[in-house]
């Protein structure tokens, strides 16, 4: 089974005792995608989460799963057919890893063998060596126990995975790490993945959408990421946001269309003659390049006229190479890599290479600048049009 | 200590070997019996938080019942009997077996819990395949303490005539002026107690290969979640034995004398 379609319609939890957790809700999950919840502390995104596999009951409205009313279903199976990945894991402790991840299957019936099969091909999707097969979950790392959570949910193949802060107990570098398993995973799967987090940070490197709720359990904005850095809907969501949206918004720009110059760059056994004929306007210096095509370092240009780059070689000559820091991958990376790279170069250009790692062209500062501007009024989508607006 | 430590006065009517089985038994059968009973109680103060203070209080009234007045009370019904010595051992045990019990199933972290509610476990098999497994550590603390204390209890019941198995050596060593009894019943039961102690923590052992092997990072993980439950118990009456780290947070109850 694929991913299903999640409707959730005007649904609402009030406690007995008058508190509002989540106040009307509306949100369609599209199918096989990532869609997460996000918002503050007390904004309801846990509780709507639990609605969906009714660990929490629902008071108001209702949730639609292919078109079918969670209510109508038997409870036990409802939950079986979705898997629930939580903070720390929340693995049995008093289980193998082998076992932890066998649990829902053994439970509809799998013979032992077929359970322990499974658990070992999911073992292997997410990234974790067989032979852990035995060990009890206090042998293992945060991050892999999390591993080992997200292998459980998938186990019976189930269309929907609630992820609830599944990264959230883990370190930067790790969750890193699992963030990006869990993208892969997803691009061979497809499942439906309601994602909770507080981090904003996380919604928009794992979510194609994302629901950004607030305090009482109100929905703010429901757009792609890409839009909610450009467009916040209000000051409310412009401030969890946080800083630096423009620029975490280049993420979603590809550098496809960044036209990157090759004359810029020469071979480092090059005549003064061969470098004389490059001439790059405003560009005072040369990018150097190995035989193998990887860029060796900066070097000024007008040195380079005068006696070749063979004297600037790496080892050293009358004009010594300047590092040529970070380069980013043309055609691979985001505008915001490459603007990086413009940023962080000794020289105000970026260098642009292909796959395998030889340079392609540089481009300065003002080219990604000017780039940005043609990807935002491509997309209508321009930042100014977010500040006239308010 | 030449004979007289394993020849028994033959008032006792039997061997040495006869009297420690019966020992055992008159100790161990009430610990089993705390235990069934136990069992269903915790589960009860778990399910229904507000029970745990009345039950824990009642638990502690009936440990502070000399052995004396039950029996004086039990002797009318169930008379000179294994019976009348048996029942007191049993309710004491629980002070004991419910609160380890209690905080075992409770040391079950949110996560898990969560974890297993929403991957379709229903509350039976959570408790049998989830709870209870991961109590055994708890559950095994309050056992040896218990199985300890009830070795020890067991010779009150020489106070009713001739039911306390190797306490009855105690009687006959004034009756006959042979320290040597009392020397034998003391040892013997000290002996008795650390062997029972041993083969617990060996079934725990067996029972929990998951627990790390210095027990102390699942021991960490245990009192974060169980936070000061043991603080609402108020102090146990005796001074605490066992070992506190199979113990977990769980309160150490007194053992032998304090009831006598």
């Amino acid at each position: 089974m694929i991913g299903a379609l999640i409707s959730i319609e005007a649904v609402s939890k009030r406690y007995p005792d008058g508190t509002v957790a989540v106040d009307g809700l509306s949100l369609e999950v599209p199918d096989r995608s990532i869609t997460v919840l996000v918002g503050p502390s007390g904004c309801g995104k846990t509780t709507t989460l639990r609605m969906i596999n009714r660990m929490i009951e629902l008071t108001g409205g209702r949730i639609l799963i292919d078109g079918e009313d969670i209510q109508h279903k038997p409870v036990n199976a409802l939950r079986r057919s979705m898997g629930y990945v939580i903070q720390n894991a929340g693995l049995f402790q008093h289980r193998t890893i082998a076992d932890n991840i066998g649990t829902v299957p053994r439970m509809l019936g799998w013979s032992k063998a077929k359970a322990r099969e499974r658990s070992m091909e999911l073992m292997e999707r997410v990234g974790l060596d067989t032979s852990m097969a035995k060990r009890y979950p206090y042998q293992l790392s945060g991050g892999q126990q999390q591993r080992v959570g997200v292998a459980r949910a998938l186990a019976a193949d189930p269309p929907v995975l609630l992820m609830d802060e599944p990264f959230s107990a883990v370190d930067p570098v790790v969750r890193r790490g699992l963030q990006e398993e869990l993208l892969r995973i997803q691009e061979e799967l497809g499942k439906t993945i309601v994602f909770v987090t507080h981090d904003i940070d996380e919604a928009i490197r794992v979510g194609d959408m994302i629901a950004v709720l607030r305090t009482g359990g109100r929905l703010a904005q429901y757009a792609p990421p890409d839009q909610l850095l450009s467009t916040p809907a209000d000051a409310a969501v412009e401030d969890f946001l946080g800083a630096d949206r423009g620029i975490r918004g280049l993420s979603f720009f590809g550098t496809d269309a960044l036209t990157v110059d090759p004359g810029g760059i020469v071979a480092s056994d090059a005549t003064a003659q061969q470098v004389s004929s490059r001439a790059t306007e405003g560009l005072g210096h040369l990018l150097v390049v190995g035989v193998d095509g990887r860029p060796l370092g900066w070097a000024d240009a007008a040195r380079l006229r005068e006696s070749g780059a063979a004297a600037a070689g790496p080892k050293g000559g009358p004009a010594q190479l300047l590092p040529h820091g970070q380069a980013f991958r043309h055609g691979e990376d985001s505008l915001r890599v490459a603007l990086d790279c413009a940023v962080l170069s000794p020289t105000g250009w970026a260098v642009a290479v292909d796959g395998e790692g030889r340079a392609v062209g540089v481009v300065s500062q003002e080219q990604i600048a000017a780039a940005i501007r043609a990807a935002h009024s491509q997309r209508g989508t321009a930042p100014v049009d977010v500040g006239a607006a308010r | 200590m030449n004979n007289g430590f394993f020849n028994m006065p033959s008032d006792l009517q039997h061997s040495y070997l006869g009297l420690i089985g019966l020992h055992l038994q008159e100790a161990l059968l009430p610990v089993a019996i705390g235990l069934l009973l136990s069992l269903p109680i915790a589960q009860l103060c778990v399910r229904f938080k507000w029970l745990y203070p009345p039950v824990l209080w009642a638990t502690t009234v009936l440990y502070a019942i000399p052995s004396l007045a039950f029996f004086v009370v039990l002797i009318d019904y169930t008379g000179q009997t294994k019976t009348t010595v048996v029942i007191p051992l049993s309710l004491y045990s629980l002070v004991v077996l419910v609160p380890a019990i209690v905080d075992g199933v409770r040391s079950v972290s949110p996560e898990t819990h969560a974890a297993a509610v929403a991957m379709g476990i229903g509350p039976v098999r959570r408790y049998l395949q989830v709870e209870l497994p991961i109590a055994v550590p708890a559950i095994f603390a309050g056992l040896r303490v218990a199985t300890v204390s009830s070795i020890s209890l067991v010779s009150v019941g020489a106070l009713i005539g001739n039911q306390g198995a190797l306490g009855n050596l105690l009687q006959d060593a004034m009756t006959f002026h042979r320290p040597i009894y009392a020397v034998s019943s003391v040892v013997t039961t000290a002996v008795l107690a650390i062997l029972a102690d041993t083969a617990l923590v060996l079934v725990r052992v067996a029972l929990t290969p998951w627990l790390p092997k210095s027990g102390r990072r699942a021991l960490r993980g245990r009192d974060r979640a169980n936070g000061d439950a043991g603080a609402d118990r108020g102090a146990g009456k005796g001074p605490a034995t066992g070992e506190p780290l199979d113990g977990g947070t769980t309160d150490v109850r007194p053992t032998a004398g304090s009831t006598l």
